[in-house]
């Protein structure tokens, strides 16, 4: 089976998740790469070191630029002429652009694989994760997107894949993209972080989460997360969110500061190696899938735990 | 202007879904079902876009059992004008549900379709992006927020790395993220009042869509549990363990 992967990069770096999805696709058979954007010359050559990549096609044009789906996808389409699978990581730029990629060619999609489990059988998370699906796909071609979490990551070369450059239609005149929020911290970014500290509604406000949280986070050099209630509430933004509808995480060590654990919220973090809990009430759900839990009013046992580290 | 809003009739999501013995999917027997969340959302902001004197009317169709026809009184109850029930028994795909919408999108013609961007059943994430792609039409998904200007909608999306603006021409495909609003519950007077709307039902065959599944459904299993762990006594032994895990 002949696979196209999209590069999912970033400030002219490609994301991780774009390495386990190549990891995946390898599973199916032989992977090529789709680089889109404008003045990502450096990206494909990148993406180009990912070990067992038979070739980057390169998209660059201002249209690609962003990424928007409406211009995007049509790229995609052509290319997959000469392929058997569109593979994309499940972050929100697959997200986006796969089910349209899906839809122009008339196939099902397969959203956030776990696992391959033969050349048409996939496995994939259903009810928030509460369930495991088992599905067999009976279309001329796969498009699926991938939980970068599930897979490791692909290991980077030496030897450069060739680069190919691919013009695709442009400018499709549906849609332009205005301008982005785009957050820039010092610390590791919450899907690739080994460490992540989060926090709950429990943290009272704004200040009050930065004041508790960010210090331990510091301390170890982790990443910083936050459960729904905390990013309704305004306590930090929306890209921090740990969820179901947010981001998938699965760092070595998760550490779950005054969050309950409501089932939107473990089915973000649930693939932890260890999670530790801190919260006052010991009934609190976290505690059923926290490896070590500690029962404690969390403004004198965080504090306390930041000073000792 | 025209608004048309898809809803999905889903497992509460307050009910912790159970996977039934036999490995065939989730038991919904006697289960609590609801408005999809995602797509509550997708009625208030229709509803708000209209309050704000730029919508006239307020489609909402959904695709399902006759019970679907709750769901459908419920969107009406917040303020939607009027309702379509495609009725089917059938498990649809994204694509097939994308394939009836395009059909009732044509008849309606919304010059605005708001959806969720996912139902909490099936997590799938596709029926917006695929409408879109099958109407020729742009998408704002995952919005947190959404102004119409003029023949444009603007859409703020969220994303990972933060927020994300874009402009669609008109027609065009918005998908709701949490954020977007916060719905209201329909008073007593309005739900009363949305018995009376009207509530078409049509069958799925008259909608002349090829709704055969692509994907077949092997297995449904329980997620690997995971065992719940100790609880220590105090900071300290909490300190003892990172140290040990080599964290700190």
């Amino acid at each position: 089976m002949k696979t196209l992967v999209w590069v999912e990069h970033e400030n002219s770096l490609v994301k991780d998740a774009t390495r386990s999805t190549v990891t995946a696709a390898a599973k199916l058979g032989e992977v090529d790469l789709l680089v889109a954007g404008e003045g990502v010359g450096s990206v494909a050559e990148m993406a180009a070191l990912i070990a067992g990549v038979g070739k980057v096609h390169i998209a660059e044009s201002p249209a690609y630029g962003h990424a928007l789906a409406e211009n995007v996808a049509p790229v995609i389409v052509e290319l997959m002429a000469g392929y058997d699978a569109f593979l994309a990581p499940a972050t929100t730029t697959g997200k986006n652009i796969s089910p349209r990629v899906a839809a122009l060619l008339d196939v099902a999609q397969i959203s956030e694989i776990l696992s391959v489990e033969g050349e048409r059988t996939f496995t994939r998370p259903i009810y928030a994760g509460n369930a495991i699906a088992t599905v067999e796909s009976s279309d001329a071609k796969l498009v699926i997107t991938v939980r970068a979490t599930a897979f490791e990551k692909a290991e980077i070369g030496s030897a450069g894949a060739a680069v190919a450059s691919f013009a695709g239609p442009g400018d499709v005149g549906l849609s332009v993209f205005v301008g982005a929020e785009i957050a820039k911290s010092d610390r590791p970014e919450l899907t690739s972080a080994k460490i992540i500290v989060s926090g709950g509604r429990a943290l009272k406000d704004a200040s009050t989460f930065a004041a508790t949280i960010l210090p331990l986070a510091d301390k170890l050099g982790a990443a910083v997360g936050a459960s729904r209630a905390a990013v309704d509430a305004g306590y930090v933004p929306n890209d921090y969110q740990v969820g179901q509808t947010g981001k998938i995480v699965a760092p070595d060590v998760y550490i779950a500061i005054g969050i309950s654990g409501a089932i939107q919220h473990l089915a973000g973090m649930k693939d932890s190696g260890i999670i530790v809990a801190i919260n006052k009430d010991e009934d609190a759900p976290i505690f059923q899938v926290a490896n070590f839990g500690l029962v404690a009013d969390l403004f004198t046992a965080v504090p306390e735990l930041t000073a000792k580290l | 202007m025209k608004i048309l809003v898809p809803v999905k009739r889903v497992i509460d999501y307050n009910v912790k879904p159970r996977v039934k013995s036999d490995g065939s999917g989730v038991d919904l027997a006697n289960v609590k079902m609801s408005i999809n969340p995602f797509d509550e959302i997708a009625v208030e902001e229709a509803i708000r876009i209209k309050e704000a004197g730029k919508a006239t009317e307020i489609v909402v169709v959904s695709i399902g059992p006759a019970k679907a026809q709750d769901v459908l009184r419920s969107a009406l109850a917040m303020g939607a004008d009027r309702a379509i029930l495609v009725e089917t028994d059938a498990d649809l795909e994204p694509l097939a549900v994308a394939k009836i919408l395009k059909a009732i999108a044509l008849e309606v013609a919304p010059d605005l379709v708001i959806l969720g961007k996912q139902a909490i059943d099936d997590d799938s994430n596709q029926t917006g992006q695929m409408l879109a792609a099958l109407l020729a039409r742009p998408q704002g998904t995952f919005a947190s927020k959404v102004d119409i200007d003029g023949g444009h909608v603007v859409v703020t999306r969220e994303v990972d790395g933060g927020l994300e603006t874009i402009r669609l021409t008109l027609p065009a495909i918005v998908t709701t993220d949490l954020r977007l609003n916060e719905p209201r519950y329909a008073s007593l007077p309005n739900i009363m009042k949305a018995k009376k709307k009207p509530l078409e039902v049509r069958a799925l065959a008259d909608c002349g869509v090829d709704a055969t599944p692509r994907l077949k459904v092997l297995r449904v299993t329980e997620p690997p549990v995971r065992a719940g762990g100790v609880k220590v006594a105090d900071v300290d032994a909490l300190v003892a363990i990172l140290k040990e895990v080599g964290v700190a």
